[in-house]
């Protein structure tokens, strides 16, 4: 790792001042992708900010029919927070499952959320429930937020502080995980609210998260595993890789979908 | 140079110390804890896990300036003032939970956590499904499994190490 300046502000405020002054500077969030990258030395920022001393980046607030989650919260304080357990159970049990216990005591959902990872599994459930990522100068609806692989609507200096997500009345999250590196080979988030259902899919698309429609067309119209029998999800644009081809892929979309909506309806 | 801070096994311990200095190397190279191991250095292993305020972590993927104000605990903080091994050391050498020994410092700093969160009661599901972060080279994993189940059940009545600790 090539060597750094360190600078821990107390408040968002001050972190967009170091980000804002020193050139060549990073966030630090969990640090559990950002430190591994720079051990590599595919990444040698000049400065990191930390974000782990900053008060109001923690917390989690129910406000009616909204669940906002600060950015520096756990994996493994969203997965036990009674708030989120008892609003969106499917994005506890989410978290419950992202990488192992010792990560999930330090990555962050701000974290993963500015990082998009293709692979990561907080997206999925970011455009499954149609979230709002607030920032430190604006809030961006989360499909204008995630562009592409490791690709977001951010700006230079711009720093997530919540994570905003409308309650569903049911939703799930069901992922295939890769045997060795325990990333989402595919991973499905289902999520309805009234009549509205939205399927979001991380893990296979070459381009990062996507919604698939026409799983959520047949699922507007009977919200069971069975709707999902026979739609095929389209393997062009689907990455294929030594762990799994663009049609395996695409077979893991259809089985993760069905996994997902039956965890919903709780059988 | 930046000045770090931290509680280490009950020990106040201060140090100059670049930025980039990992909270490992930290206790390997400036404590001379070296019972704390590096089995990958990529975060996959767990042999490196030590509690940071009472929580198990992977210390190659932390910065010692991260931990600043932190109170740690490593395998060397679990044993008694007199050599007494704790329950769950005690439960790994009866069980022969290890062979080479390289990843039992972080097993069974990973095994005390996960009776610190889920209480000591634990079934065989719910240990393989905890030791996710540790991986042993040599054992198959059944006697680490039965020892952990032990040792969870010997620690019931004792305090948990976070407080012991500190
Ligand atoms: S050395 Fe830290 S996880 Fe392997
Ligand atoms: S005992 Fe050798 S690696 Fe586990």
């Amino acid at each position: 790792m090539y060597a750094f300046t360190y600078h821990r502000p107390d408040t968002v405020r001050q972190a967009a001042g170091l980000l804002a002054r020193k050139d060549d500077a990073k966030i630090i969030a969990g640090g559990h992708t950002l430190l591994p990258t720079m051990k590599q030395r595919l990444a040698s920022p000049g400065a990191l900010v930390d974000l782990g001393g900053v008060p109001e980046l923690k917390g989690i607030e129910r406000k009616g029919r909204g669940l906002i989650i600060g950015a520096m919260m756990t994996h493994a304080e969203v997965a036990e927070s009674a708030a989120v357990q008892e609003a969106i159970p499917g994005l506890a049990a989410l978290a419950a499952n992202i990488g192992d216990p010792h990560v999930r005591h330090r990555g962050t959902i701000g974290g993963s959320i500015a990082n998009n990872d293709p692979a990561a599994d907080y997206p999925a459930a970011c455009i499954a429930m149609g979230a709002i990522i607030v920032t430190n100068k604006r809030k961006i609806p989360a499909e204008d937020f995630f562009q592409g692989m490791f690709g977001t609507a951010l700006e230079e200096g711009e720093i997530v502080t919540k994570v905003a997500f409308g309650i569903p009345s049911r939703s799930a999250y069901a992922k295939f995980r890769n045997p060795a590196s325990r990333y989402a080979l595919v991973g499905v988030y289902v999520a309805k609210r009234g009549g509205e259902v939205r399927v979001a899919v991380t893990g296979a698309g070459a381009s990062g998260v996507f919604r698939w429609t026409a799983a959520e067309e047949a699922l507007k119209k009977r919200f069971a595993p069975k709707s999902l029998e026979g739609v095929k999800a389209d393997p062009s644009g689907l990455n294929s890789d030594i762990h799994a081809d663009a049609e395996y892929r695409a077979h893991l979309i259809n089985v993760m979908a069905r996994r997902a909506v039956e965890a919903a309806l709780g059988k | 140079m930046a000045a770090v801070s931290m509680t280490v096994n009950g020990k106040a311990v201060t140090a100059d110390v670049e930025p980039r200095t990992l909270l490992v190397q930290f206790i390997r190279e400036n404590l001379k804890l070296t019972g704390t191991h590096v089995g990958c250095d990529t975060s996959q292993c767990g042999a490196c896990v030590v509690h940071v305020d009472g929580k198990a972590m992977k210390s190659c993927t932390l910065l010692a300036v991260q931990c600043n104000g932190a109170s740690i605990v490593t395998i060397e903080g679990l044993a008694g003032a007199d050599g007494t091994l704790h329950p769950m050391q005690a439960a790994f050498r009866e069980h022969h939970g290890l062979q080479c020994g390289f990843c039992t410092p972080g097993m069974i700093m990973s095994a005390v956590d996960i009776v610190n969160r889920k209480g000591s009661d634990l079934d065989e599901h719910t240990i393989r499904e905890e030791l996710e972060g540790n991986i042993c080279r040599c054992t198959g994993y059944h006697n680490i499994v039965r020892a952990v189940e032990t040792g969870a059940k010997a620690m019931a009545g004792s305090a948990p190490v976070r407080q012991a600790a500190e």
